[in-house]
């Protein structure tokens, strides 16, 4: 009991003092890459313009405009999306008690994206505030199909099972969606933008859409901080400690739909956040995951904004969109823990 | 029964069902000659192989029909054996070229040639061989920790398999989209361009790597009963474990080239080949016959299905072969051996 009682009350220690100097600085880059988000693209509008566009707006100028529907929207969508995976990302790897487990990796991306694109194609949607629901969907189907296959038999969900009926998953769901696609060359055109994930063209309306969503799943994903210490015990002393595990996981799977959903339904399946954020956040607030959580929510933005930033620059003046830049990023990551683990 | 009788038995119905096998897949490539839109009798396909065909029949079956049975015979087959080999040498059902990044390093490899640097045709193959070559030796690279496992090279070909992929969606986002969508097709799988000057490529990888399998056989039976089982018997581990896996990513790599990634057949055969033979061993000849006959009936099945819009092969070995990658996971997860 003594381990279980340190666990779940931290005492207030130098630890903890250096935790929130951590999320201290995390906020202060993540409120510089609000800035340069802000002041960086394809349009060249110097500083003074983007800075008079968002104290003096002025709706007869164009570049206001552009700032205050392209970039504002944009940056806030980054910060958004990247919260949702981040926190999303920490909730799986805690319940699967595995550091491999990720929205992108398990296939919950890929089965939002399949449902989407049947949204295209069997029912005409046009608009990104369509794609919503169908992104649910797809994301629900997907959650219950991994952690079910995963779960059978009599270890239940090890991490390994985890990760190889996440891949199967992802594999069908792709194959799927290839199929779709190949038939009908309208929802290509549409699909391919939206597919590798981008942040580009996103308007207020968008955000408008996806926010409530994003917003009740990291309020959950906050509250939860205190079921997911208890799971990441083993269901055993879950259970003993008076925590119906059932209804933890059933918590942990609302929230992790409604996160992936909302933010694959904004800007595309974008992977390796979910993945790459949580080892970071532990290794800098311990295994609480009352303090984990928070970290990711500070954390996982930063990853998002810098890289769609770093997309905006290096391809100046197009963009290499979001979701390829983290990939790129993320998958190295990936493989040193899976080169950690024995 | 003795021991001895049990062993025979066994043999025997082992080299049944690969005589079953072969002849299933001979019936569906003459089947493939004969059928179309002109249609070839059974006799005249025959007299025209043998060389005494009409100068109609010749073009029909010679020129049209023949390279794409053929590619798709070959192709199936080396996608099969390449997934028994890799399936029994790193003890896991799912390692297939689809699911470890081979497929998606070919993959990457021939639709940056195909966008970015406008390749066609044999460009195109070679680009593909190269990049599953490159991957496989990458992904060997960094699964290495005082040797190899089965699973950490299957995690760690997951993840070179995202940078992959994401690298073809960049480029597919870059093109025109009627480029991009003959990307679509080739990175689906498909038989439609099938002509002699890629037929040949494979035919020479395959001549020259059944040979090499067959001598390595007797190494993956060894290797199949474990390690240590393995090193006690005098076998070299490490040196054989690489042999085999050079051979099959060359073979899922030269087939790629010739057909695009075929959806999960590699990783469908093996297990049809080993549950038809039953002879507990890596089952290799009958995956190879399962490989050939899944790629020539598909692509027959997918041309002139009616009620089908003429599909490339892939699509439908992969609406096939995605829910029972499913159902195969569940399966071995409720047994025990999921891992």
């Amino acid at each position: 009991m003594a381990v279980v009682s340190t666990v779940l009350a931290p005492s207030v220690s130098p630890a903890r003092a250096r935790t929130v100097g951590w999320l201290g600085g995390a906020g202060v880059v993540l409120a510089g890459l609000v800035v340069v988000s802000l002041l960086v693209g394809a349009k060249a509008i110097p500083v003074s313009t983007v800075v008079d566009a968002l104290v003096e707006f002025d709706p007869t100028v164009n570049d206001h405009l552009f700032v205050r529907e392209e970039r504002l929207p944009r940056t806030l969508l980054a910060l958004l999306v990247g919260a949702g995976l981040g926190l999303a990302g920490t909730v799986m790897q805690a319940v699967a008690r595995n550091p491999l487990a990720d929205p992108g990796v398990l296939g919950i991306n890929a089965g939002a994206s399949l449902f989407v694109v049947m949204g295209i194609t069997l029912f005409g949607v046009t608009a990104l505030t369509g794609y919503v629901w169908f992104a649910f969907g797809g994301a629900l189907v997907a959650t219950v199909l991994v952690y079910g296959v995963g779960a059978l038999g009599r270890e239940g969900a090890t991490p390994v099972k985890i990760a190889l009926s996440g891949a199967a998953a992802n594999a069908a769901f792709v194959s799927l969606t290839t199929t779709v696609l190949l038939s009908d060359t309208d929802a290509f055109e549409q699909f391919r933008l939206w597919q590798v994930g981008s942040l580009s063209g996103r308007h207020v309306d968008v955000l408008i859409q996806v926010a409530p969503f994003l917003g009740a799943g990291i309020v959950l994903a906050l509250a939860s901080g205190r079921l997911l210490n208890t799971l990441t015990l083993g269901d055993d002393i879950a259970r003993g400690l008076g925590q119906n595990t059932a209804v933890a996981r059933t918590v942990a799977g609302v929230t992790v739909v409604l996160l992936c959903g909302a933010a694959t339904a904004a800007a595309g399946p974008i992977g390796f956040v979910g993945l790459a954020v949580p080892p970071v956040a532990r290794m800098v607030a311990g295994p609480d995951h009352r303090v984990v959580l928070p970290c990711a929510l500070l954390f996982a933005p930063i990853l998002v904004l810098a890289a769609d930033i770093l997309g905006r620059v290096i391809a100046w003046p197009g963009e290499v969109q979001v979701g390829i830049i983290t990939a790129v990023l993320g998958a190295p990551v990936f493989i040193a823990l899976v080169r950690r683990r024995r | 029964m003795s021991a001895l009788t049990v062993i025979r038995h066994v043999r025997r119905r082992a080299r049944l069902v690969c005589v079953l096998l072969a002849a299933l897949a001979a019936g569906m490539f003459l089947l493939a000659l004969s059928v179309g839109t002109a249609t070839v009798s059974l006799p005249d396909v025959l007299s025209t192989l043998a060389g005494q065909g009409s100068s109609d029949t010749d073009y029909i079956v010679l020129e049209l029909r023949l390279p794409r049975a053929l590619t798709g015979l070959l192709a199936g087959a080396a996608f099969g054996l390449s997934g028994a080999i890799l399936q029994s040498l790193l003890g896991n059902p799912l390692a297939s070229p689809d699911v470890i990044g081979i497929s998606a390093g070919a993959g990457a490899a021939a639709v940056t040639g195909i966008v970015a640097f406008g390749l066609g045709g044999p460009g195109v193959a070679v680009a593909a061989l190269v990049g599953a070559l490159v991957t496989a030796a990458l992904m060997y690279v960094l699964a290495w920790r005082d040797g190899v496992t089965g699973y950490r090279l299957v995690l760690v070909g997951i993840g070179l398999a995202a940078i992959l992929l994401s690298v073809t969606s960049y480029f597919m986002t870059r093109s025109r989209v009627s480029s991009a969508q003959d990307a679509l097709v080739w990175l689906t799988g498909s038989l439609n361009d099938s002509d002699w000057e890629r037929l040949v490529p494979l035919a020479v990888a395959l001549g020259l790597l059944l040979p090499a399998v067959a001598a390595a056989a007797r190494a993956l039976d060894l290797i199949s009963f474990g390690d240590d089982t393995a090193r006690g018997l005098g076998l070299g581990v490490p040196r054989a474990r690489l042999g085999l896996l050079l051979c099959a990513v060359a073979l899922a790599g030269t087939a790629t080239a010739a057909a695009g990634p075929i959806a999960f057949v590699s990783l469908l055969s093996a297990p049809i080949g080993r549950r038809l033979a039953r002879d507990g061993g890596p089952a290799l000849l009958p995956s190879t016959l399962v490989g050939a006959v899944i790629v020539v009936a598909a692509d027959f099945a997918a041309q002139h299905a009616p009620g089908l819009p003429r599909v490339p092969v892939g699509v439908l070995t992969g609406a096939i072969g995605a829910p029972y990658l499913l159902i195969l996971l569940a399966r071995l997860n409720r047994g025990g051996h999921g891992g």
